[in-house]
């Protein structure tokens, strides 16, 4: 992972990935480390996802949604509580760091939170060191 | 079916990908190497034509995007610069221009959220774009030409409240030319006003303000209005909202069918009853701001008054209503000036928490009411006053003092609470309401007046206490967001939908339980089994969605068992195709 790991982030599209953009309009500095995949709600963000982005060799997952009560789509932020808790139950199974997944809660007015999340989560990810996965060279196409 | 004919022939042929990757002037090129990622881009599979210009959003970058299609052959359009939530609609437009359809476009937001925020490190952050423009083009690829179903918009409007923002949004509307059915559950138009005396900070009469405003809605002939109504049931969609009411306006209950383009929700608010707090309920000497209104209004109090306490965030900002109540401070200070107007021998005192008074016009207010001779008395919520024998004790947080003020009349200043009804119409019509019961706005600062449903909208205290200028100000801000969808003959629907692969899907049902929006039923399929062998039979139940109403979120993409559950433009091949990308497989 040399010294930044690399981090797939799913944002909603209505809050989170708003909130990252208004990061870059502040000019608010976080480290390269995130690959920013859209997805309308983080309701849509599947245990599979994540589990497939551990095994493609993402060293951690973030996945970002609008606060509790603030969804677009009424309930899917609740939904997104259940499929996290769901994937890091399958992280469990496969002897995977649980902290390498992580779930916020970030607005569209947060763009200093998203950039503070991001740092934190990099840092975090960094004291766990390379993802075992993709150590073990289980990469597949 | 022509959706699914036109994506067969389209994604047929193999994909012709071109990307543009834009300097932003020096916003982008001035902190990631362009040219290289253009070679990048270039060395990508599908990829058959790669360039960068200045700005991209501009008339000769949009240009060279309709050029390059139609040179190339283009089938699919990569445009690596901001972001998708300002410029993809631009850049849809100039495909569809160009005569590709507008889902065959991806833009990669390269600027935002990367040129923007790793200013400081050139290689990192090409590297970064790198990868995000892989991830774009290796999702173009998998993009599929959607279809947008045209629904017709029937010009008129349903509003649920006929308060002052009721009244006011059906004025509104109806004097721009549209029909409106104004739906009242009290027998009579007029909300809270008509039980209030007067309005801060003019004081003007609340009851004559409102009675001209029914007399405006009375006589104008593009508005229905029903009372003693409530709405029963809600069906349909953005441009074409079939409502039942139930009325009593006419002697006996009856159900009426409303057609509606949009509808907006105007329900008010109510004020909390505080029964048990400060002997209310039991002791006839205890009110609340709203029940002394009424007798101020009706010129009822008893006279003369020697003593008078109100006591301020009586059930607010407590554990049952965490809330401030917002109208409380400025109404309890309205009521005690009226009572020093009528008679200045009362000693009016008011026990509060914290004032909250904002802007020039309600801090003025505030000192008019000192200057009246107002007793103002702050108290903690760790010491809150007490009732005893017809005296409240309270200790002054300024004096440092315990006082014990007898009182013929207490008056407690609660805050006001969802109307009665609100959950029961907010689950009718498929909207949110926050915890405390008040109507959620799709969002807080972008679409204020709007519900995340389309075409539903939303004013005054049904979202949460509105001062009465506030509340107008809405209404006529709802009204002209209703404006937008009724001034239209259609509105188009979006082709970013569910989808079902019937052939995979089990009938479990999981996926229209994921759905909020009830977009999914199940259908016994028609066509002869031998279509999907194996797969579901003849007369098995299917899913079906309604691409209408589904909003696009994909969650029953999530639950689906099967993978017969899909989001389109975001289907899970699409997403983990992005996924292998970004760690360069």
């Amino acid at each position: 992972m040399d010294n930044l790991p690399k981090i797939i982030a799913f944002a909603c599209n209505w809050c989170s990935y708003a909130g990252a953009d208004l990061a870059g309009v502040s000019r608010i500095q976080y480290p390269p480390s995130t690959r920013v995949i859209r997805v309308m709600c983080s309701g849509r963000v599947s245990p599979m996802f994540i589990l497939e982005a551990l095994r493609a060799g993402a060293d951690g997952v973030l996945v970002t949604g609008c606060h509790p009560g603030d969804c677009h789509y009424i309930s899917g932020n609740e939904k997104a509580v259940h499929n996290i808790e769901l994937a890091r139950s399958l992280l469990a199974l496969l002897g995977i760091e649980p902290e390498r997944l992580r779930l916020e809660w970030i607005s569209a007015a947060e763009g200093a939170r998203f950039a503070q999340v991001v740092k934190e989560f990099t840092e975090q990810i960094r004291q766990l060191g390379a993802n075992e996965l993709q150590a073990a060279g289980d990469r597949q196409p | 079916m022509r959706q699914a004919k036109d994506r067969a022939e389209e994604t047929d042929e193999s994909p012709r990908i071109g990307v543009f990757i834009c300097h932003c002037g020096h916003n982008i090129a001035g902190y990631l190497d362009v040219p290289a990622l253009v070679e990048s881009a270039r060395a990508l599979p599908g990829v058959v034509w790669a360039g960068d210009h200045l700005f991209t959003c501009s008339d000769a970058g949009l240009a060279e995007i309709r050029a390059a299609i139609a040179r190339h052959r283009l089938n699919r359009v990569v445009v690596a610069s901001c972001t998708p939530r300002t410029h993809e609609p631009l850049f849809q437009a100039a495909c569809e221009e160009a005569g590709l359809n507008r889902y065959l476009f991806e833009l990669v937001n390269i600027r935002d959220q990367c040129s923007w925020v790793h200013m400081n490190d050139r290689e990192l952050a090409t590297a970064k774009a790198r990868d995000l423009i892989r991830m774009g083009v290796a999702r173009a690829a998998l993009l599929e030409p959607l279809s947008e179903a045209e629904l017709p918009v029937q010009p008129e409007a349903a509003i649920i409240g006929g308060g002052m923002a009721g009244m006011t949004a059906a004025l509104s509307l109806a004097r721009r030319g549209f029909a409106v059915t104004l739906i009242e559950r009290e027998p009579e138009l007029g909300g809270i006003l008509r039980h209030l005396d007067r309005l801060y900070p003019t004081m003007v009469d609340a009851r004559e303000l409102v009675a001209r405003r029914v007399a405006e809605v009375r006589e104008q002939a593009n508005i229905e209005v029903l009372t003693s109504a409530t709405v029963q049931a809600v069906k349909g969609y953005i441009g074409n909202y079939e409502l039942t009411v139930r009325s009593r306006q006419f002697g006996p209950e009856m159900e009426l069918p409303v057609r509606a383009g949009v509808i907006i929700v105007a329900t008010g608010a109510q004020e909390f009853k505080p029964f048990g707090l400060f002997g209310y309920g039991d002791d006839p000497r205890v009110l609340t701001q709203q029940e002394l209104e009424r007798l101020l209004a009706e010129s009822n109090l008893p006279s003369p008054i020697s003593n008078l306490v109100m006591i301020q965030c009586v059930g607010a900002r407590d554990e049952t209503h965490p809330y401030c109540g917002r109208i409380c401070c400025l109404t309890a200070m309205k009521n005690a000036m009226r009572l020093k107007e009528r008679d200045p021998h009362t000693e009016v005192y008011l026990l509060y928490r914290d004032i909250e008074v904002h802007g020039t016009h309600f801090e003025d207010y505030y000192a008019q009411a000192r200057d009246l001779g107002v007793i103002f008395t702050r108290y903690t919520p760790d010491a809150p006053p007490q009732v005893a024998d017809g005296r409240v004790l309270v200790y002054d947080e300024l004096l440092g003092m315990r006082l014990s003020i007898p009182y013929d009349l207490l008056v407690l200043s609660t805050p006001p609470v969802p109307a009665a009804g609100a959950r029961e119409l907010a689950r009718l019509l498929k909207v949110p309401v926050d915890e405390y019961g008040f109507f959620l706005e799709a969002h807080v600062k972008l679409r204020p007046l709007d519900f995340a449903t389309d075409g539903i909208y939303l004013c005054g205290s049904a979202h949460w206490p509105a001062h009465l200028d506030e509340a107008i100000s809405q209404a006529l801000g709802a009204a002209a967001r209703a404006t937008t969808i009724l001034s239209r003959e259609q509105v188009r629907s979006s082709g970013a939908v569910a989808r079902v692969e019937e052939s995979l899907c089990r009938g479990c049902e999981r996926c229209a339980q994921a759905c909020e929006f009830g977009a999914i039923e199940f259908v016994e399929l028609e066509r002869a089994g031998v279509l999907y062998r194996p797969g579901p039979s003849l007369g098995q139940k299917i899913a079906r969605v309604n691409p209408v109403l589904c909003k696009g979120c994909g969650a029953c993409a999530v639950v689906c068992p099967t993978g017969a559950l899909q989001a389109s433009h975001f289907t899970s091949r699409q997403v983990t195709t992005m996924i292998q990308a970004a760690m360069g497989h």
